[in-house]
């Protein structure tokens, strides 16, 4: 079960709902040569997992509730090795810092080396925020298309109230947004709601 | 979506801006829930900005993270468990940081709620009037699981918060007051507050301990019957502290003074029932708390739909907010804690514990800040009510080990390695 390089000998748990984002974070774990990794989305039986399993780090979403459920476990469960805390380094202002700004939280069983954890939490923090990123991107594109179908509806109103062509209806979307000062998409949903109140 | 905007938002505080030598501005984190109120209240309505202070409120999932982000200076005040500081300052749970407080956010709002089917089964097979004592239905679900073993039934499963909560422990209480073993006989698990409708509602779950709305949301669904309040466990029993950091607190002394002027204020409005209506709306309202502002205005007055069948009951002084010096932090409360921690074997007895536990809870600063204007409590009062429990086995904060040993329903086996050594 050994990886070729010298910190693949941990194993990790990642507990995220999240399902994308963990396997984000798998990707990333296995990329840096981790192999003993296991993923969960939901704490269902985490403790039993966490009995067998006997992970070094358990890495979790800052923003996830169960964290409660998971101190209690820790508080009941003697066969846990000592898990603890979160973030590596209680001196490392800076790396909590861009850990509660990523929502990433880590257990770490106690004595293990700080060195040899920084890079996974380090990680698991990029690629936290690579998600958020994604997630925006998404959003993003959604609001693109969203504005796209707008337009369209917009320019089918226009065409067949004012008998105007494909080309004269988005001339005159145009025209309006930039006498208006406003994006041609606010100007379709103008006319959308109107026609709406209208007809 | 939308979930991930509101994370980044909780994520992305910015450093708090310091204005002359000591901080103006606070970072106050807290988890939605209605004993969040004074905190609240301070901030929305300007008693804090009275003072000159800025609270800046930060709203969290977990008690795990309020923890840590106070240890590790992310918030400079925090909304907490009454047994945080007390576990922080004995060295139990992951991370301990010192924590202390010198407020307390008043007293109340707890209750236990138990499924309306196991609750059917306790009036079927023991005659429980609907009006039962808190003591008489505790006996009754213990006379339903003796029976559901009997039947070779699967362990109830019941729900609290945290482990070093006022709810872990006056749920623990209330079960063995009825003569169940909390370990043995049932399983306590964590779920978060607000989901604990939905778990009783599922069947994930059979009974909970949490703080307000959520029991009222369960018995207005019809899912769930409140059976205790934490008025009927001990009257006395404290619920949400402020926490801060004792070397924070230390050097931004002025600071700290200012706090507690804003929050007893603040307390004093909370109190005053002419004020629910406009403090149900504050707290219904986003960010704070996603329940009906119907059913938190009746919660503030204590009236209590025990179910849906119409059987009610009203609590008084559901929620003290001020009054019968509920801001003052007791020393014997956090005695009582830590006696609560002895029962049941997070932690082990030794003076120098007894010391750190009391430490947790600093009237000093409370009366230092107040002056005239301290709420202290009375003393006959506070002598009677040590002998206010449900099972009227007296707290002798004079002779902890005793009073542990007295329980007939305690953790058996030897306390686990506890407190740290200095």
């Amino acid at each position: 079960m050994s990886g070729s390089k010298i910190t693949a000998d941990l194993t990790i748990l990642v507990i995220d709902e999240n399902a994308i984002r963990a396997s984000i974070i798998e990707e990333g774990l296995a990329e840096a040569g981790h192999c003993r990794v296991t993923v969960i989305h939901e704490v269902n039986g985490v403790a039993r997992l966490i009995e067998t399993l006997q992970p070094d780090v358990i890495i979790i979403d800052i923003e996830s509730p169960n964290r409660d459920m998971m101190e209690h476990m820790f508080q009941l469960t003697r066969s846990v090795s000592r898990p603890i805390a979160m973030f590596v380094d209680r001196s490392d202002t800076a790396s909590i810092e861009a850990a509660v700004d990523a929502g990433v939280s880590a257990y770490i069983v106690d004595g293990l080396k700080k060195e040899r954890v920084k890079p996974i939490l380090d990680m698991a923090v990029s690629r936290f925020n690579a998600f958020s990123r994604l997630q925006r991107e998404l959003a993003e594109a959604r609001n693109a298309l969203e504005e796209r179908k707008i337009i369209e509806r917009a320019k089918g109103i226009l065409m067949k109230m004012r008998g105007l062509s494909e080309e004269e209806a988005f001339a005159l979307l145009r025209q309006s947004a930039m006498n208006e000062k406003k994006k041609i998409a606010d100007i379709a949903q103008s006319v959308v709601t109107a026609a709406g109140l209208l007809l | 979506m939308s979930e991930m905007f509101s994370m980044s938002a909780i994520g992305s505080v910015a450093a708090p801006p310091r204005v002359s030598k000591e901080q103006k501005t606070l970072r106050a984190g807290f988890i939605p829930l209605m004993d969040a109120s004074i905190l609240i209240v301070a901030a929305e309505l300007g008693f804090a900005e009275k003072e000159g202070l800025r609270l800046d409120l930060v709203r969290d999932v977990s008690w795990a993270n309020v923890r840590d982000r106070l240890a590790f200076r992310q918030f400079d005040i925090a909304h907490m468990l009454s047994p945080m500081p007390v576990a922080s300052m004995l060295g139990l749970g992951s991370n301990p940081s010192p924590t202390i407080t010198p407020f307390s956010l008043g007293r109340g709002g707890n209750a236990i709620t138990l499924s309306t089917r196991i609750f059917e089964r306790m009036q079927a097979l023991t005659g429980l009037p609907d009006d039962a004592s808190a003591l008489a239905n505790a006996q009754a679900l213990a006379a339903v699981l003796s029976d559901m073993r009997a039947r070779g039934e699967a362990t109830p499963t019941l729900g609290m918060t945290y482990p070093f909560s006022s709810h872990n422990y006056e749920f623990r209480y209330w079960l063995a007051a009825g003569g169940i073993d909390p370990d043995r006989d049932v399983k306590l698990v964590v779920v978060p507050p607000p989901l604990t409708s939905d778990a009783l509602a599922a069947g994930a779950i059979d009974g909970f301990c949490v703080g307000a709305p959520w029991n009222m949301v369960a018995s207005e669904r019809g899912i769930g019957r409140i059976v205790a309040a934490k008025q009927d466990i001990w009257p006395l029993a404290p619920e949400k502290v402020i926490g801060l950091r004792p070397e924070w607190a230390e050097a931004n002394a002025d600071t700290v003074s200012r706090l507690i002027v804003a929050l007893d204020r603040a307390a004093r409005w909370c109190d005053d029932p002419g004020h629910h209506d406009q403090l149900a709306e504050i707290l219904s309202s986003p960010p704070y708390i996603p329940a009906p502002r119907d059913i938190i205005r009746r919660v503030l007055d204590g009236e209590f739909s025990l179910d849906a069948r119409g059987n009610k009951r009203i609590i008084p002084d559901y929620f003290l907010f001020h009054r019968g010096a509920a801001n003052y932090p007791r020393p014997n409360q956090a005695l009582w804690i830590y006696s609560q921690m002895m029962r049941w074997g997070q932690a082990g007895f030794s003076e120098e514990n007894c010391a750190r536990a009391e430490n947790a809870y600093r009237p000093d600063l409370y009366r230092n800040a107040l002056g005239a204007d301290a709420s202290l409590p009375d003393a006959t009062e506070e002598v009677a009510m040590l002998s206010a429990f449900m099972d009227e086995q007296a707290f002798e904060p004079q002779h902890m080990q005793d009073y542990v040993a007295r329980f007939a329903v305690k953790t058996g086996a030897s306390p686990a390695p506890n407190a740290q050594e200095d």
